[in-house]
């Protein structure tokens, strides 16, 4: 939903990133306001999921040049945790397995770094195992996942239920979802989607990142962007997905091209 | 004879000359056995590195030390002793055999239903007969040990609760020989907790001797929780008879240096080995586990997982042997081990070593070193835990496979414990 009057969550500026010292994203800018729900689009290899990974802190990533500020704040000195934390939250295209943590265990332990990071107490395992039972309804998870290993043996699906079942409890100011779509069938996608929609409020934004539209049927965005060689070469609206759906990005490449 | 092995050759004359004091304290009349122990010290030297079988395990730090063989037990001794058992105690009515520096101490035990200490009973013949007894540091122990702890279950009983023994060495520069025997007679079962706890820098050189009978099961536990300063060298050492079923989890935590002997003889066909082994070390502990499982007869199964976590300059030694003879047919015998090293200073050695014969059998091993995933501790940290967090909960992760099945629930629930709180 866009609202003109809404505060800046994200604001990305000239934003530069390099791997291995290889240059990944090359200037890229991008505002988000509370409220709205961003698509990030385009090929692979366009830098997609290495915004998401240098938005959430991850150390292969080196920030080369530009400014990320989040809420206001430089992100460059923040910690993975710190940025978590401070609200963003980034629900990975391919959720790591760890065996031997109990999935229970691993959100009790994350939801109650964050409530110390705000200076709140820590919820005991009787009130948390509540809590969570009841966040489990959005994603229509079994609760039987929660005394799994995290995501070990998880279906595709389960372990996308499983990243919203973490966004529902963390309940983040920017959620990134990375590709959330891979790998699901359709009743699946409605789920997660459903989820997320559940979550939106006025005060957090969503970045959706997929190279289909197909998403965007469920999660509709105010915001469409395409993203080529590190940048966004293009913004628009819904239809812009649509488009791209139909006549996919050979023609935003030409065009782009003539006018360069 | 050079100059070092003149020395070595001194040193374990020295030791063995402090065995056959506490012999001569002790009342328990192995004049034979001992004699024979005393020999078989005489015949071997002290292990240097040279040693294939102790070549990644440096004794010489040991060298540096008289060690004595401890006298009366005061007060202040005892009292910390009580203090360190309410610690560990199980909190049930199951038998409890506790020495202090080698000494049985009434006072804190809890003997009856089979579980009582050597002073108080006549020789068993089966003492110090397993296999591998001529080995020097077991001969050392046979030559001098003070008491036993002794755990005989008659035939057809079924111990409901865990057997707890507690060797606690309380002091400085003492050698201290714990030493039990247990024979769980045909178609018993029975837990076993030895665990070994203490203060100060001493030499603690154990011995413990199963015998499973036919059709009988004994679960062990053996936790190895020695101070820091103690270089602690210990033998289990198992006779496995027809049917049996032998079950050990040994964990290693503490001392300098320390090393454990696991070997299992099989006795009779169709025997069930399952053998798990925690070792959890920092600083500059080393910790080394040799293990043996020699197989003679048909239908036999062993399973072995052992994990090694180490970190600053800590260095874990890993060598499992499997002999798998001819007669041995249709055995089932696998073997992991499976290391965590969470500093770049950390080392280990790891040595799986089998010997297969027999034609027709499946027996599987492997080894893998591993650090922490990045991309694991990225995934947490991404959900707001910090970094050192994360660690302790992938290092409480690869810990738990061990510590889970652990069925004594106050040991389970202690060792779970001190995996969350041990710093990394």
């Amino acid at each position: 939903m866009i609202n003109p009057d809404a505060k800046t969550i994200l604001s990305v500026k000239d934003l530069r990133a390099s791997v291995d010292g290889i240059e990944i994203l090359t200037g890229l800018n991008l505002e988000v306001k509370a409220g709205e729900v961003h698509a990030i689009m385009g090929l692979n290899g366009s830098g997609k999921s290495t915004f998401s990974k240098v938005l959430a802190g991850h150390p292969d990533y080196e920030v080369t040049g530009g400014s990320i500020e989040f809420n206001g704040k430089d992100l460059s000195e923040l910690e993975p945790h710190e940025r978590a934390t401070a609200g963003i939250f980034l629900a990975f295209q391919y959720p790591l397995e760890i065996p031997g943590v109990s999935n229970r265990e691993f959100l009790r332990v994350a939801y109650n770094a964050h409530r110390k990071a705000r200076g709140e107490d820590e919820v005991d395992v009787f009130d948390f195992d509540d809590l969570i039972e009841e966040k489990t309804d959005i994603v229509k998870m079994d609760v039987s996942f929660l005394d799994r290993s995290v995501n070990e043996g998880f279906s595709g699906g389960e372990k996308k239920r499983n990243e919203i079942l973490q966004m529902a409890l963390l309940e983040p100011t920017l959620a990134i979802l990375d590709e959330t779509d891979s790998g699901l069938d359709i009743d699946a996608l409605k789920t997660v989607a459903e989820g997320v929609n559940k979550l939106a409020t006025p005060n957090s934004a969503n970045l959706v990142i997929t190279h289909y539209q197909r998403l965007l049927n469920y999660i509709v965005p105010d915001y469409v962007h395409v993203m080529c060689s590190g940048q966004i070469i293009k913004t628009g609206s819904r239809e812009l997905a649509l488009a791209l759906e139909a006549k996919g990005y050979e023609w935003l490449l030409e065009e782009q091209a003539v006018t360069s | 004879m050079s100059n070092a092995v003149a020395v070595r050759d001194r040193y374990l004359e020295t030791l063995l000359n402090q065995a056959t004091l506490a012999a001569q304290n002790s009342s328990l009349a192995l004049d034979t056995l001992r004699a024979a122990a005393r020999a078989v010290v005489q015949e071997r030297t002290f292990p240097s590195s040279r040693d294939e079988n102790w070549r990644f395990t440096n004794l010489s730090s040991l060298l540096a030390t008289d060690f004595q063989t401890p006298t009366g037990l005061d007060e202040s001794v005892l009292a910390q002793a009580k203090e360190r058992l309410h610690d560990i105690s199980l909190d049930n009515t199951g038998k409890k055999v506790v020495f202090v520096n080698g000494t049985f101490v009434d006072g804190l035990s809890h003997l009856g239903d089979g579980v009582n200490v050597l002073s108080q009973l006549a020789v068993p013949e089966c003492l110090a007969q397993v296999h591998g007894s001529n080995e020097v540091f077991t001969a050392l122990n046979t030559a001098g040990f003070a008491d036993a702890a002794v755990v005989h279950i008659s035939k057809n009983t079924v111990l409901e609760h865990p057997v707890q023994i507690v060797y606690l060495t309380v002091g400085d520069a003492l050698l201290v020989q714990p030493r039990c025997l247990v024979i769980a007679e045909a178609s018993s079962a029975l837990t076993l907790l030895e665990e070994f706890h203490g203060t100060g820098s001493s030499f603690t050189n154990s011995v413990t001797e199963v015998w499973v009978h036919d059709n009988s099961e004994v679960h062990h536990l053996r936790l190895q929780q020695e101070s820091a300063e103690t270089v602690h060298i210990g033998k289990t050492a198992v006779s496995q008879a027809r049917d049996s079923r032998y079950r050990a989890t040994a964990l290693n935590l503490g001392a300098s240096i320390s090393r454990h002997n696991l070997e299992v003889y099989q006795a009779g066909p169709q025997t069930e080995t399952p053998l798990n082994g925690l070792t959890a070390i920092g600083d500059q502990q080393l910790a080394d586990t040799h293990s043996l499982i020699a197989l003679n007869h048909p239908y036999g199964s062993a399973d072995q997982l052992q994990k090694n976590i180490m970190d600053d300059r800590a260095h874990g030694v890993f060598n499992g042997q499997v002999y798998v003879p001819k007669p041995a047919q249709l055995t089932n015998a696998s073997q992991l081990n499976r290391n965590l090293l969470l500093s770049p200073k950390a080392r280990i050695d790891t040595k799986p070593e089998l010997d297969i014969v027999a034609d027709n059998v499946k027996c599987a091993h492997g080894a893998t070193v591993s650090q922490l995933a990045p991309d694991e501790l990225f995934y947490l940290q991404s959900r707001g835990i910090n970094r050192d967090q994360a660690q302790r909960l992938l290092v409480y992760a690869f810990a738990m496979e061990i510590i889970e099945p652990i069925t004594v629930a106050p040991l389970r629930e202690r060792m779970t414990q001190y995996i969350q709180q041990w710093t990394v």
